[in-house]
């Protein structure tokens, strides 16, 4: 019974989003304050640092944690007004039942009551139907603790091995790849690099939106010289800069990857020496690449033949560069080969293990390092291990203190365990810090699979548009609100520090957990007095893994700001810097070249929808926007989803700027305000994906998966365009409230 | 400028890099003289056509053209030639030095009755803090420090002198351009000339095989 128990617009009423405009007392309450907390944004995988300020248990304001060698004081607007997360009045304050009597459609229960329920309607359900019947979806925004928490909770407690997490959405791309060409997931390189490389190149990355912080490094580069190509479909904010600009066809990078290897191959541009002493498999890697001329690369991509020879050249001859890519080139069904295709430039210009060189993906999400390697993807155990290798259960059974029999095996993806839902076969769901019903594709889709469940239960600080389904919800801790480490986008392991405790009757999350596993009988398994045992457990459980925490201590992330992992025992320095001497995390030591052959994406256009669309992030909003479509002055700077069209194809269309104009694909349709722009390529629209219901981007994206990450293609769909009735006025609202005195 | 004062901090806006973020919007908000107004303009030149966007903070210019056109003396200059806003006391909110500043920069605030613009952070700088905005910029488009500094790690030359038609003025504030540039600055004009920016997807190049549609 999953079903909205009233209507949208009742809990929208009662739930928001509302919007949070200003501190705690107003603007004119002072910043008489009671401490300063040191800790970090809550946001993106940058993790900058930021000193929260606080008085009587609420954020006040912040200022600028200059020290901090990431960031160093720098923040981008969602780390500006981050604080006005806290304080809210839509923040969840008690556990909640849905009551369709009620007139918001759901009525506060105890916590005694509400835990009950949820412990009775799992047993229920798995007694009923087994105990994969149930399934758990996590988010990579909680911390390592909480991460590997419920990897062991979801395993132990509720007995499933289905247990997905939103990183799936985000950075499995990368990580598959990495995985397999180079053993190990994660950032080659700290971002220190980036500033020592000859040649910077950006694939499908929209660093000034959506990493904003890195732009710094990138013009720290160019300051010392460096050159800068940007591969993407739009000239986003930095791309505007650069040196070399490749505005590529979507779903076309693997071919403009091939070719770049087909010109280094050609004219020699290779370390030979490093591709035989620290690699294998380059013969298969060039002959998959044999036909890939830059003519041919030029009909495929629609870059000119010269601009290809261009970037090649430059990423050819520069004796150092840095290839970084996010999910532009990962969203994708080939996502792990576009990826593959990025590496193979790296390996084959011997890129890697020195200063300035690495071919890294750029993280999205706050934990999204740290949250891919503690055990709560469907296919892995702590440390990065892999759930179906039997000496790898063996060590987390040891480590756990159960047989490895108790472990159940791999699970299904996020997006598979969603189909399963609308299939009937899973039937009952805990989700926390996940809003599938933003920001899974196919919206209609996943909203009748909700509808479906027999229960659902959500963990969270704020009603998110898939709470609204739940039956039972508990409000959990925000970033804020708990202490514990998350690992950034660099693999630096950083603390994440307590300000103010949970207001009202909200807990943090890790008690909520334990509460259930002791409901659930498995107390013993789960006897934790504070985050830093469970970190310390973590620490065990990682130990002789990739992801080998076993030197990071509590207190050394916290004295030296941060520690990059592995480091595998006590008193190791950590490892900022990857593959150092050309050591791969391989078997036999060796990078794998694999062979990328391009393919086309899983729709194309044709006559009924003639246009690509593509979708992703604006620089004032966050993924599915549970926090910044709250958050008063992030909604100011962008309101609601606009419709980005090239004047070329909007004349076709008869479209002008603020145009209402109706974008139709094979899943749904949506209307919304074009925003005209040259910096598109003609032959696509970009919508970004942050908004619910009838603004979300993702009625028109589709579920086709990448067939080994899994993750969903958002970055190519196709689609029919007509205009529709209306405009908006394309002024900023903000400058009219300045001068006109209704200026809250 | 001296070279007695060269290990005062200066402020420097280098258009060129900004990302349009609005971080400095955001921050300005946050400035303790006047929370929750943010007193920095941030637009985009032209939408349509580029996603350039340029951060205008005050200028802070040696012969202050507000202060000077100001009826009531409201606007004071401090002695390290940081141009104050307005003292609330003597503005009168007739919006002469709105319509005067070169820059655009003030902004008459009927909320309070009164021209409000940047002060520089009177707050942190008076402390030897930076600016908010120039502390939070992702991308150095807005930045604080030394001249030594600036030179030491950034490439580019910094400019502080202007011609608006009959009137010449020189700023407290830089700029940067690639090359020294003499007495005119023109922000446009200093923007990257690589051959691909008048014609980013190479719709009019002869030479591509187009192949649209599949």
């Amino acid at each position: 019974m999953a079903k909205l128990p009233v209507t949208e617009e009742a809990l929208m009423a009662k739930f928001g989003p509302h919007l949070n405009v200003a501190p705690p007392g107003g603007w004119n309450a002072g910043l008489d304050i009671d401490k300063e907390v040191k800790t970090h944004c809550c946001f993106c995988g940058q993790q900058c640092g930021i000193v929260l300020k606080v008085k009587d248990n609420e954020i006040v304001g912040f200022e600028p944690w200059y020290e901090f060698p990431f960031n160093e004081g720098r923040l981008c607007p969602k780390g500006v007004k981050r604080y006005l997360q806290g304080s809210h009045p839509d923040r969840l304050l008690a556990p909640l039942e849905r009551d369709e009597s009620a007139s918001d459609g759901f009525r506060e229960v105890e916590w005694d009551a509400a835990l009950d329920r949820v412990v009775s309607e799992i047993q229920r359900i798995q007694e009923e139907h087994g105990a994969d019947s149930f399934a758990m979806l996590s988010g990579v925004s909680l911390t390592n603790e909480k991460s590997y928490l419920i990897g062991k909770f979801a395993r132990l407690a509720l007995g499933t091995a289905n247990l997905d997490y939103n990183g799936r959405l985000c950075m499995a791309s990368a990580g598959a790849a990495a995985k397999k060409a180079l053993g190990v997931d994660r950032a080659p390189n700290p971002w220190s690099d980036i500033p020592l490389a000859d040649i910077v190149f950006i694939a499908g990355a929209n660093i000034a939106e959506c990493a904003p912080i890195t732009t710094s490094y990138i013009w720290r580069a160019r300051d010392n010289g460096a050159k800068l190509i940007v591969a993407d479909p739009r000239v986003t904010p930095l791309a505007r800069t650069a040196d070399v600009f490749l505005g590529l066809k979507i779903g076309t990078d693997s071919a403009l990857m091939g070719t770049i290897l087909h010109i280094l191959i050609e004219r020699d541009w290779l370390d030979h020496d490093f591709i035989e002493q620290h690699t294998t498999g380059f013969d298969a890697a060039a002959a998959a690449v044999r036909e890939y001329t830059p003519q041919w690369g030029a009909e495929i991509t629609d870059v000119p033949a010269s601009r290809i020879e261009e970037a090649a050249e430059l990423w050819g001859t520069s004796a150092t560069g840095m290839l970084l890519h996010a999910r532009g080139i990962e969203h994708h069904t080939k996502g792990v080969e576009n990826v593959l295709s990025c590496i193979n430039l790296g390996l084959a210009t011997g890129k890697y293990g020195k200063p300035g060189c690495g071919v890294s993906t750029i993280t999205g999400q706050g934990n999204g390092q740290g949250g891919r390697e503690q055990g709560h993807k469907c296919d892995q155990l702590p440390g990065n291990r892999d759930i179906t290798n039997p000496e790898h259960r063996e060590y987390i059974a040891s480590v756990w203190g159960v047989d490895e029999s108790e472990i159940p095996g791999k699970g299904l993806s996020a997006q598979e365990i969603m189909n399963e839902i609308h299939a009937g076969n899973i039937k009952g769901l805990l989700s926390i810090c996940f809003n599938p019903a933003v920001s899974l594709p196919d919206t209609k889709f996943t909203a009748e699979a909700l509808d479906k469940l027999e229960f659902y239960s959500v963990i969270d600080f704020f009603m998110s548009e898939s709470a609204l389904h739940a039956d039972i919800v508990l409000p959990g801790s925000l970033h804020e609100e708990d202490e514990g480490t998350v690992t950034s986008a660099e693999g630096r392991v950083i603390k994440i520090n307590q300000a103010v405790s949970p207001p009202g009757k909200a807990r943090k999350d890790w008690e909520i957990l334990l509460d259930i596993a002791e409901r659930l009988g498995k107390k013993s398994l789960f006897t934790y007095d504070n985050t830093e045992e469970i970190f310390n457990e973590m620490r065990i459980a990682s130990h002789g893994g990739t992801a080998d925490y076993t030197g990071i201590t509590w207190q050394r992330v916290e004295d030296e700001m941060g520690m990059f992992w592995p480091a595998p025992e006590i008193g190791h320095p950590g490892t900022p810097r990857l593959f150092e001497g050309g050591k791969f995390f391989t078997d036999d030591g060796r990078a794998r070249f694999i062979p990328v052959s391009y393919r086309p994406p899983a729709e194309v256009v044709d006559d009924e929808y003639p246009i690509w669309l593509t979708t992703g992030r604006v620089i004032s909003q966050y993924l599915s926007g549970t926090q910044t479509r709250r958050i008063g002055p992030l909604v100011d700077q962008y309101p609601e989803p606009l419709c980005e069209i090239h004047p070329n194809l909007a004349a076709e269309y008869g479209i002008s700027d603020g145009d209402q104009m109706t974008v139709t694909s094979r899943r749904g349709s949506m209307t919304l305000p074009a925003s005209v722009v040259s910096t598109i390529r003609p032959d696509t629209l970009f919508i970004p994906y942050h908004w619910a219901g009838k603004k979300s981007a993702n009625q028109l994206t589709q579920r086709a998966l990448d067939p080994v990450s899994k993750i969903p293609e958002y970055k190519v769909s196709v689609v029919r365009i007509e205009k529709a009735d209306g405009s908006v006025a394309v002024t900023d609202e903000r400058d009219m409230e300045l001068t006109d005195g209704s200026q809250a | 400028m001296t070279s007695a004062l060269d290990d005062r901090p200066i402020f420097v806006i280098d258009q060129s890099r900004c990302i349009g973020c609005e971080a400095c919007v955001h921050a300005c908000g946050e400035c303790g003289t006047h929370r929750g107004t943010s007193l920095i303009q941030l637009d985009y030149v032209d939408r349509g056509a580029t996603v350039q966007t340029a951060p205008q903070v005050c200028m802070h210019c040696t012969e202050a053209t507000c202060a000077e056109v100001c009826p009531a003396d409201a606007i004071k200059i401090r002695e390290d030639g940081i141009v104050q806003s307005s003292l609330k006391p003597r503005c009168i909110g007739c919006s002469n030095c709105v319509l005067a500043c070169p820059f655009g920069v003030p902004k008459y605030v009927a909320e309070f009755d009164q021209m409000m613009k940047c002060d520089m952070c009177y707050d942190r700088s008076s402390v030897g803090l930076a600016p908010l905005c120039a502390s939070v910029c992702p991308s150095d488009a807005l930045w604080y420090g030394t001249r030594a500094e600036f030179e030491a790690t950034r490439s580019g030359f910094l400019e502080n002198r202007y011609r608006f038609g009959l009137q010449a003025i020189t700023t407290a504030v830089f700029t940067v351009s690639d090359t020294p540039l003499g007495d005119l600055i023109d922000v446009m004009a200093e923007s990257s000339d690589a051959p691909w920016q008048d014609d980013p997807f190479a719709l009019d190049d002869a030479s591509k095989e187009r192949a649209r549609c599949d």
